[in-house]
C-alpha cells in the first residue's frame, strides 16, 4: 500500500504500542466500500506521546478505535506489550485492552447521566470484580483536579466540560492503563479550559508514566502536546516527524497546506490581514479514493508519477520521514 | 479586511459620517426558571462600510445572544427584554414591525450561522433556498432567478453552479453548504453581514478558503462584516477591530494589531497566553486560566472577571469598572478601550 510503508516504525524492543498495516473499511450502500484507513503503520515508545493530525474523514478517529478493536479492523495487527489484539474473541479481547483507556471528544455524552461521580469513578475496577477503596477514588479525584468533597455525588449534568473531562480520564486511571488513546479531546472545550486539560494531559502522563496517542485536528494544540506526530489524509501516511520540526521543517506539500490554512494570533498578521494563497480543493470520496498518492487531486506539484506510483515513507531527515515522489531531499525535479 | 493603518483611519472617518450598525446601551436579560441572566449587558458601538469588527469571547460570553439581539431575532417578550438602540442602515430594528423585519432580514442584513446543515432546509433544493427571496422581494420570474441564484453560486465559488441548484442540501459537502448559506446571505446585497462562527464546523483549509471568500466579497459589494468567534486567531486576520466579551460586557476593544500586540484587559491577557502557538516548542506549559466564569444569574459585583484575574484588587470587586479610552503618554489612543481597574502593557498609567 502506497502512501504508507513501514520506515519509521522502531526496534520491536522499545515499542509498548506497535500497529502494522491497519486497514479499516466499512461496508457502504450498493456494494461500495468507504476506506477509512487503508494500510498504516505507527508505534508508540514507553513514556512517548505520538500526535496524529489530520482533517474530518482522514481516518484518524477510525484509526484510534480500531486500536481499541471498536470495532475491530479489516486487517491488519496492534499489538500492546508482547499481545496482539486483533483475531481474538471477545473476552480475551476485553481483558488485554485494558491497559490501554480511551478519552473522547465529548465528555459528556461519554458519561452515564444517572450515574453519581465515586460511582463512575469505581465502575471500571469493578467491571473486573476489583473494588476501589473510597482512598482510591478521591487519590485519583485529587490527581485530576476535581475536589473530591465537592464533586463525590454529583451527576455529570450538574458539571461543566472540563470537568466532565476530567472525570474520564480519572476513570481511565483507575484501571492503570500503560497507553492512553485521546480522541480529540479538548476540541470541545473553551480555549481557557483547553489549556487546563492539556496540562493536566501531560501532568498525568508524567506522574502515571503513560505512553499516549493523541489524535486532534488543531496543529497548534497537537504540536504542544506531542513528541512525534503523524500527518494522515484520506486513510494514509503524508508524514512523520518529531513534534519540535512541524512548523519549520514539515515538506509534505499537504502539511504545509495544513500550516498555511492555520489562523495564527501574532501582530504581523493581525497587521496584514494575512498572505492570502491557492485555494486547497476539495476532500476526494473516501469511497473512490485517487489512484497513487491520495493527495495528488489537490497537490500543487502533482506528476504523472503521483497517479501511478504510490508514494512510500522515506527517511529525509532525524527521525522524519516523508511519503511523496516530489517533495523533500532526492525528490525528482517537479514540471 | 486587509488594509493598512492609513486606510483604517479612512475607514472609521467614514464610518463616523453614515455607520452601516449603531449599537447604542444594548441589554438583552433572558427570563429562566433559575433567575434572569442578563447575556448582553450594556453594549454600544458602530460598524462602517466596508469594516470588520471581531467579536470574541468563550462560550457562555453573550457574543452569539449580541449577534441575534442587533438582528432583531431575540425582542422583548415572554422569555426575554431587550433595552436600548440598533440602527441598521438608519433603521430602528426593535421599532420595526414583523413584516418591516423580514423586509430587513436578507435585505439589508444577511446572517450566516454556525451549522450550514441546519441552516439549510433538508427537503428543499439548493436553488430554492436561493430563488425565493429573489422572486419575493426583487419580484424576479422564474428563469431570472435561476439565473441569478446560478450567479450567486459561481460568486461564492461552487463550481458547476447550475447543476449544484438542483441538488439537496445533503448532497454537498460542509464547505459548499456554508457557501450557499453565504450566498443566500448575499442574494440582496446586504449592507451588513453578521457571520456567527461561520467556520467552526470546518476543517482548517476550507475556513481559510471560507474567510478568503468573506474578504474578497467585502472587497467587491462594500459591506460592513461583524465576525463573531471563539477563535482568536480567525479574528485576528480577518478584523479591522475586536470587541472581547466576558459575562455579558465588552472588556476591551481596538483595532486588530493594538489588542494582539499589547493588550491592556488582563483577560485579553490571559486568552492570548492560553492558546497553543504552532512556533512554541512541544510541550510549554501553557498558561491556564484557573476557575470558570461567573453565573450569569448573581454575576459578580464589580469587574465580572475579577475572581479569576491574577492582578485582582480589593477595589476590583467593588463597582464595575467603565469602558474607557486607553491612554500612552498622556494622549489618547484611537479605539483602544478597556475595562480594568489595573491593566497590563498600559506603561504605569
Amino acid at each position: 500500500m502506497a502512501g504508507s510503508g513501514v520506515a519509521h516504525l522502531r526496534p520491536e524492543a522499545e515499542q509498548v504500542l506497535a500497529v502494522e498495516e491497519l486497514v479499516v473499511q466499512f461496508p457502504a450502500k450498493g456494494g461500495h466500500t468507504v476506506h477509512a484507513v487503508s494500510g498504516i503503520s505507527f508505534d508508540v515508545l514507553d513514556g512517548e506521546t505520538l500526535g496524529i493530525l489530520g482533517e474530518s474523514g482522514c481516518g484518524k478517529s477510525s484509526a484510534g478505535r480500531a486500536l481499541m478493536q471498536l470495532p475491530p479492523p479489516t486487517s491488519g495487527s496492534v499489538r500492546l506489550g508482547d499481545d496482539e489484539l486483533t483475531g481474538l474473541t471477545a473476552q480475551t479481547v476485553r481483558e488485554r485492552r485494558a491497559r490501554m483507556q480511551m478519552i473522547f471528544q465529548d465528555p459528556v455524552s461519554s458519561l452515564n447521566p444517572r450515574r453519581k461521580v465515586k460511582d463512575l469513578v469505581a465502575e471500571g475496577p469493578r467491571i473486573w470484580g476489583k473494588e476501589a477503596t473510597r482512598e482510591q477514588i478521591e487519590a485519583v479525584l485529587r490527581a485530576v483536579g476535581l475536589d473530591p468533597a465537592v464533586v463525590w455525588e454529583r451527576r455529570p449534568h450538574e458539571l461543566s466540560g472540563g470537568q466532565c473531562q476530567r472525570l474520564c480520564i480519572a476513570r481511565a486511571l483507575m484501571l492503570d492503563p500503560q497507553v492512553l488513546i485521546c480522541d480529540e479531546p479538548v476540541s470541545s472545550l473553551d480555549v481557557s479550559v483547553q489549556a487546563q486539560i492539556l496540562n493536566l494531559l501531560e501532568d498525568t502522563k508524567k506522574r502515571y508514566g503513560l505512553s499516549m496517542v493523541f489524535i486532534a485536528h488543531d496543529l497548534a494544540v497537537v504540536k504542544n502536546i506531542s513528541d512525534r506526530i503523524m500527518i494522515m489524509y484520506l486513510g494514509k501516511v503524508c508524514e512523520v516527524l518529531p513534534a519540535a520540526s512541524l512548523a519549520e521543517h514539515a515538506m509534505h506539500p499537504y502539511t504545509r497546506l495544513l500550516l498555511e490554512s492555520v489562523p495564527e494570533v501574532t501582530a504581523s498578521e493581525a497587521a496584514t490581514g494575512g498572505e492570502q494563497q491557492r485555494a486547497g480543493g476539495e476532500l476526494p470520496s473516501p469511497l473512490n479514493p485517487p489512484s497513487g498518492c491520495r493527495f495528488r487531486t489537490r497537490c500543487p506539484l502533482v506528476t504523472e508519477e503521483c497517479a501511478a506510483v504510490e508514494p512510500q515513507l522515506r527517511e529525509v531527515g532525524e527521525g522524519h520521514y516523508l511519503a511523496c515522489h516530489n517533495s523533500g531531499p532526492g525528490a525528482s525535479p517537479a514540471a | 479586511m486587509s488594509s493598512s493603518s492609513a486606510a483604517l483611519q479612512e475607514r472609521s472617518g467614514a464610518a463616523r459620517e453614515t455607520p452601516v450598525l449603531v449599537v447604542d446601551d444594548l441589554r438583552t436579560q433572558i427570563h429562566t426558571p433559575h433567575g434572569d441572566v442578563q447575556a448582553v449587558d450594556g453594549i454600544s458601538f458602530t460598524l462602517g462600510r466596508g469594516e470588520t469588527l471581531g467579536v470574541v469571547g468563550e462560550s457562555g460570553s453573550g457574543k452569539s445572544v449580541l449577534g441575534r439581539t442587533i438582528m432583531g431575532l431575540y425582542t422583548t417578550g415572554p422569555t426575554m427584554t431587550v433595552t436600548g438602540r440598533v440602527l441598521i442602515a438608519g433603521k430602528d430594528v426593535h421599532a420595526l414591525s414583523a413584516s418591516e423585519l423580514r423586509e430587513l432580514w436578507g435585505g439589508d442584513v444577511g446572517m450566516v450561522f454556525q451549522d450550514p446543515m441546519t441552516a439549510l432546509n433538508p427537503v428543499k433544493k439548493v436553488g430554492v433556498h436561493l430563488t425565493e427571496s429573489l422572486r419575493k422581494r426583487r419580484g424576479m420570474n422564474r428563469p431570472q432567478a435561476k439565473a441569478r441564484a446560478a450567479e450567486l453560486l459561481a460568486l461564492v465559488g461552487i463550481p458547476e453552479p447550475r447543476r449544484r441548484l438542483d441538488q439537496y442540501p445533503h448532497e454537498l459537502s460542509g464547505g459548499m453548504r456554508q457557501r450557499v448559506v453565504i450566498a443566500m446571505a448575499l442574494a440582496n446585497e446586504p449592507a451588513l453581514l453578521i457571520a456567527d462562527e461561520p467556520t467552526t464546523a470546518l476543517d482548517v483549509t476550507v475556513q481559510r478558503q471560507i474567510l478568503d471568500l468573506l474578504a474578497r466579497l467585502q472587497d467587491e459589494l462594500g459591506m460592513a462584516i461583524m465576525l463573531i468567534s471563539h477563535n482568536l486567531g480567525v479574528v485576528a486576520g480577518r478584523a479591522d477591530r475586536v470587541a472581547v466579551m466576558y459575562a455579558g460586557r465588552v472588556v476591551e476593544t481596538a483595532d486588530a494589531a493594538a489588542l494582539f500586540d499589547a493588550p491592556h484587559h488582563p483577560y485579553t491577557e490571559a486568552l492570548l497566553e492560553a492558546i497553543p502557538r504552532l512556533h512554541q516548542p512541544p510541550h510549554v506549559r501553557l498558561a491556564a486560566i484557573d476557575g470558570a466564569p461567573p453565573n450569569m444569574v448573581a454575576p459578580p459585583v464589580g469587574c465580572r472577571f475579577a475572581p479569576r484575574c491574577r492582578y485582582a484588587q480589593p477595589d476590583c470587586t467593588e463597582a464595575p469598572p467603565s469602558l474607557d479610552p486607553a491612554m500612552a503618554n498622556g494622549v489618547v489612543t484611537p479605539g483602544h478601550s478597556f475595562a480594568c481597574y489595573h491593566p497590563v502593557n498600559a506603561g504605569g498609567q
